[in-house]
């Protein structure tokens, strides 16, 4: 951490104001991207960060509303480094605004270490594996696509989809199947989210008795757009310093990315930045790289970082620059489905496209059941064969199908049914017992991906005879 | 060496007034921290540079310090084993888990040193004049490829440290010049060879599905698109382990911290059957993850070969995996944008085709300047956005590659790995390595038959894909059960061929690679079923009857089930399925059982 030197403090300097962008005559020795606060004859202070510096001008990217600023009296401080987020033991059980600043009427935040919000990127080198599996209750997930401490998981989801609740229910349920731990906390940021979805995080946290182990950092949708951009950052930061400082393992949900990327379009937009695709900017990958990354496990620490980001796909479309980059990104995605959800299946989770790429590493022999892993592999099999015959069949009618295929389509109308939707959250082995229930209405010549010992375990007890 | 004073700085992108000469594409660092970066652009007195690493801080008047020469990294033995960033600095050992910018030094090892020259000796560019002992390896000090003359001091062996001076020579010239186990090269400029060779044998991956349909040849060229989450990592991670190259160089630009972190700890514990040790003895990881520094991601690719090329120059064959290049693209696409120039197709520059087209001319199997053999064989993922291969990095990739291994998403869903598209994808390296596999049959129980029965079963192989491919958009038309019985028996057979042979999952102890002999066995028994459910046929058995043969679950299951040199249990497999279908033929030729519209052939 670069120590703290004298504010520099500039007054009259500016010289043109246009959207997040303040021009500047550079009167003082800066440097680029440290922070910056503007400060308007109104009292407010906003943060923003140097964009470009050379010898006679200096631009400053305002990440608050400029709204109420003029030229002549706003006056511009440098504290010569980075912007810093200040953490200390306390910061569990408050509401803060999208950059770390008390909402809840409460104290100051205590401070016991200054952390640079962009973080510094973690050496692969000191990074230890993810391989604890955490329960979420949600069979699509625990049983299909396994969440392990230190992973970055996204839901992607849609507009008028049950995102809200998914990631509250994992929340609520999110456990160790060994040792009960206490050291589990939640950081909540709420990026351009609406008023009422930030209530319904905090009213159910609370209800759920977690809000004392969670801190909530609430960019609303009225806020400046250009302060979503810190929000993820300032709240990855406390996540850090609770992992990584203080031991905890923290659960980070972040909702929502589609409304940060479209903010950081707009503040491209307004550099005149040649864009790549949607107007979004080429870097964008890289943008939310460095805040994705910011999960897993360091090696010689207690704590874990784990995310669940949550982001709508513009018009339900997962090419889209915002989850096409995610996902290639994140350690996998859970999808969420609309024609699910118009079923009325709870959680509509559509697997096919959702992926977990860290379950290997967490399941399986010694980490969860050791036929987890074939179980799993069978079942996207089936139901994949079993999606390719309802596509089939809506085009020549069931009757134009084989045998086979009237079997797979049943199949896949149950697994939806019984294994997908839950009306209670389920143990890894409930999800697994009602898994193999399924199975067994397959004939066993087919499940290629059991071996014999498996279906003889699991499949001819209930297929009621042995497999062929 | 010139200095210059900084202007103005923007992201990775810096421009300084100078004091002297500099060179385009010259090398300099900036301010007290020190930040490496690249001359990009000169105009005037004034320089454009793209700095490798995170600027923040940096300010008007800050000194840039030029080094006179190119981004040079040093080769020597010791990157083996080793993980270093996108320009080669050592990424293990360092005191904080987070990375700082700046300068770091590279570690020295020691090494047993062998003389193989000895005073007085002639030497030419490129020449070995000494042997090292690199654990896994057997290696060689190389003489740089521009240095000639005549040794006039060498030591005697030894164990030294890999920077001292190990020898002299005296160059026509008459200077004298130090010899140590490495030396520096530019990482832009291809080291020189004596001429390039026509490839001959596969490099072999141990996937079934490459090697036997899509082969990629020594000193040739892969590329592997694919949408997230289809598997390119996965693969590149298991060609990693397993290929058959002395030398693997495994890049990873722009992708995850915890797979390169996986990556290691993989290699560290599996051992090399070849030598007993660790696997890890036979690679260099350089990383330069999606966090780490962007303008770093555009040098990583260029290190990564230079570093293949060196081992190759000492007549190894040396396979460079890059995972992924459509970082590296967007990297070029970022600082282009940053220098204002024009943007081409998607934004990215007009000279992306070049690059690519320079990066994969790099892959060549060789005579060394010491008149050896070695190779450098390039793979490369690629990452088009949303899955469309026409976009510009695929579609010009695709112009430069012999391989092409397209990832499909809706095998990936099905959790069908390796997801490669067997009609999109192809090889033109089929017919250079046929005769090299044909020897692999010629050498199975029973010996080879007549002709190439490689080059015939993978043709067969394919074209029952096409036939499926075709047989699966008529049965969207007329449905599946209008279909006659031989084309019942032709979707049967594809999909044992897909379930028996093309999927293998990289996380399978028995199947996670398979050796030659053992794909060679697989394919030639998937020949015989396929002959079998034919005649099975013409004699009245219809395909329902063929697919309720416990024996197919055995064939499917063959990856799984057997192992590597189990002969027994290939032969044991035939018998079974061949007394399965006599069976079969006797009940169908006796019994009702044939369906009606059955080929009418159970008379003849
Ligand atoms: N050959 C394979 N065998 C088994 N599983 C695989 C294989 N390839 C991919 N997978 C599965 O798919 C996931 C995604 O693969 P990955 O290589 O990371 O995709 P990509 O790099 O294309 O985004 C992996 O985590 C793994 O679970
Ligand atoms: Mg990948």
């Amino acid at each position: 951490m670069p120590p703290m030197r004298p504010l520099l403090e500039l007054a009259g300097g500016a010289r043109r104001l246009e959207g997040p962008l303040l021009f500047l005559q550079r009167k003082v020795e800066v440097g680029y991207n440290e922070a910056v606060e503007v400060v308007g004859d109104d009292g407010v202070v906003r943060l923003g960060r140097v964009a470009a510096v050379d010898r006679e001008r200096l631009i400053v990217e305002l990440l608050e509303g400029a709204a109420g600023l003029d030229l002549p009296r706003t006056v511009v401080r440098f504290p010569g480094e980075a912007l810093h987020f200040g953490l200390g033991s306390g910061v569990l059980g408050r509401v803060l605004d999208g950059v770390g600043r008390p909402l809840d009427g409460g104290p100051p935040l205590p401070v016991s270490c200054r952390l640079r919000i962009d973080g510094l990127p973690l050496n692969p080198v000191a990074r230890d594996t993810p391989q604890d599996f955490i329960e979420t209750g949600v069979t699509a997930i625990d049983l299909m696509n396994s969440l392990v401490r230190g992973q970055k998981l996204p839901l992607f989801s849609a507009g008028g989809l049950p995102h809200d609740r998914i990631a509250v229910a994992i929340a609520g349920h999110a456990r160790l199947r060994s040792a009960r731990d206490d050291q589990f906390a939640i950081v909540f940021a709420g990026v351009g989210i609406a008023h009422d979805t930030a209530e319904y995080f905090r009213t159910s946290l609370q209800d759920s008795g977690a809000l004392q182990r969670s801190v909530l950092f609430l960019n609303l949708a009225g806020d400046a757009s250009t302060q979503r951009l810190l929000t993820p950052r300032y709240a990855l930061t406390a996540a850090e310093y609770l992992a990584f400082v203080e031991g905890r393992h923290v659960l980070v949900i972040m909702t929502d990315m589609t409304a940060y990327c479209e903010a950081l379009r707009e503040v491209a937009g307004a550099r005149g930045e040649v864009p790549a695709r949607k107007g979004f900017p080429g870097y964008l990958y890289s943008d939310l790289a460095s805040i994705y990354e910011r999960a897993g496990c360091i090696r010689g620490r207690p704590g874990t970082l784990t995310q669940l980001p949550i982001l709508t796909m513009p018009s339900d479309d997962i090419g889209h620059p915002v989850p096409d980059l995610s996902g290639y990104i994140t350690e996998g995605q859970i999808v969420l489905s609309r024609s699910l959800d118009r079923a009325g299946v709870w959680p509509p989770v559509d697997v096919l496209p959702s992926l977990s790429r860290l379950m290997k590493d967490g399941t399986g022999e010694g980490f969860t059941d050791a036929d987890h892993p074939a179980l799993a592999s069978q079942l996207y099999a089936a139901y994949a064969r079993a999606a390719q015959a309802r596509l089939l069949a809506r085009v020549v009618g069931e009757d134009g199908l084989s045998d086979a295929d009237r079997r797979y389509i049943r199949f896949g109308m149950r697994f939806e049914a019984e294994l997908i939707a839950q009306q209670q959250p389920r143990s890894l082995e409930q999800s697994m017992r009602c898994a193999w229930e399924l199975l067994a209405g397959l004939p066993g010549g087919e499940l290629t991906r059991l071996s014999d010992e498996q279906i003889a375990r699991h499949i001819a007890p209930r297929a009621g005879g042995v497999a062929r | 060496m010139s200095r210059a004073t900084t202007e103005s700085i923007a992201g990775p992108v810096l421009r300084a007034r100078c004091d002297g000469p500099f060179a385009m594409g010259e090398a300099l660092r900036v301010g007290r921290a020190g930040l490496l970066g690249e001359v990009v652009r000169l105009a005037g007195d004034e320089l454009v540079a793209q700095l490798y690493e995170d600027t923040t801080g940096v300010k008007p008047g800050d000194q840039v310090e030029g080094l006179g020469r190119p981004l040079m990294v040093w080769l020597g033995p010791s990157l083996l084993g080793g993980i270093y960033d996108g320009l080669l600095r050592p990424l293990d050992g360092l005191d904080s888990p987070f990375i700082a910018p700046g300068e770091r030094r590279r570690p020295v090892r020691r090494f047993s040193f062998e003389p193989l020259l000895a005073v007085g000796s002639p030497v030419a560019p490129g020449q070995p004049f000494g042997r090292i002992d690199g654990g896994a390896l057997d290696l060689r000090c190389l003489v740089p490829p521009e240095l000639a003359g005549e040794i006039v001091h060498i030591v005697a062996a030894g164990t030294y440290r890999d920077d001292e001076p190990l020898a002299r020579l005296r160059t026509p010239a008459g200077t004298e010049r130090v010899l140590a186990m490495g030396h520096e090269w530019p990482v832009r400029r291809p080291r020189p060879v004596r001429h390039r060779l026509p490839t001959e044998a596969p490099l072999l991956t141990g996937q079934r599905v490459l090697d036997t349909l899509f082969p990629v040849a020594l000193g040739g060229k892969a590329a592997i698109p694919g949408g997230f989450g289809t598997g390119k990592t996965v693969l590149l991670e298991a060609l990693a382990k397993s290929c058959s190259a002395d030398v693997i160089v495994y890049v990873g630009c722009g992708e995850r911290g915890n797979e390169i972190a996986g990556t290691l700890a993989e290699l560290c514990a599996l051992v090399d059957p070849r030598s007993g040790r660790p696997l890890s003895e036979r690679t260099v990881l350089v990383a330069n993850t999606s966090n780490m520094p962007v303008a770093a991601r555009e040098a990583s690719i260029y290190c990564g070969v230079t570093i293949a090329e060196y081992f190759r120059d000492q007549g190894l064959d040396v396979a460079l995996l890059a995972d992924s290049t459509s970082r590296w693209a967007e990297a070029l696409r970022e600082v282009s944008g940053r220098l204002g120039e024009m943007p081409g197709e998607g934004g990215y520059p007009a000279y992306l085709g070049s690059r690519l087209a320079e990066f994969y001319e790099r892959a060549a199997r060789v005579t060394t300047l010491a008149g050896g053999h070695g190779s450098v064989t390039l793979l490369g993922s690629v990452s088009p956005q949303a899955g469309d291969f026409s976009e510009p990095v695929t579609s010009h990739t695709t112009r430069y590659v012999r391989s092409f291994w397209a990832l499909d998403a809706r095998r990936a869903q099905a959790r069908f790995y390796p997801a490669i598209d067997p009609l999109q994808s192809y090889s033109e390296d089929a017919a250079a390595v046929a005769e090299w596999w044909q020897r692999i049959f010629a050498a199975l129980p029973g010996g080879g038959g007549e002709g190439n029965e490689w080059v015939v079963l993978r043709r067969r192989v394919l074209t029952l894909l096409d036939d499926q491919a075709r047989l699966g958009r008529m049965a969207r038309i007329v449905g599946k059960d209008a279909l006659q019985a031989p084309q019942r028996l032709t979707l049967l057979c594809a999909e044992v061929l897909g379930e028996g042979f093309l999927r293998q999952s990289a996380f399978s102890p028995n199947d996670r690679a398979c050796g030659a002999e053992r794909q060679a066995q697989m394919l030639r028994i998937l020949g015989i079923f396929l002959d079998l459910g034919h005649q099975a046929l013409t004699t009245g058995a219809n395909p329902e009857a063929i697919a309720g043969l416990p024996v197919l679950r055995r064939l499917q299951r063959v990856g799984e089930e057997i192992a590597d040199g189990d002969r027994q249990a290939f032969a044991d497999l035939e018998r079974e399925m061949r007394q399965s279908f006599a069976a079969l033929e006797g009940r169908s030729g006796s019994s009702e059982e044939a369906r009606s519209d059955a080929p009418d052939a159970s008379a003849s």
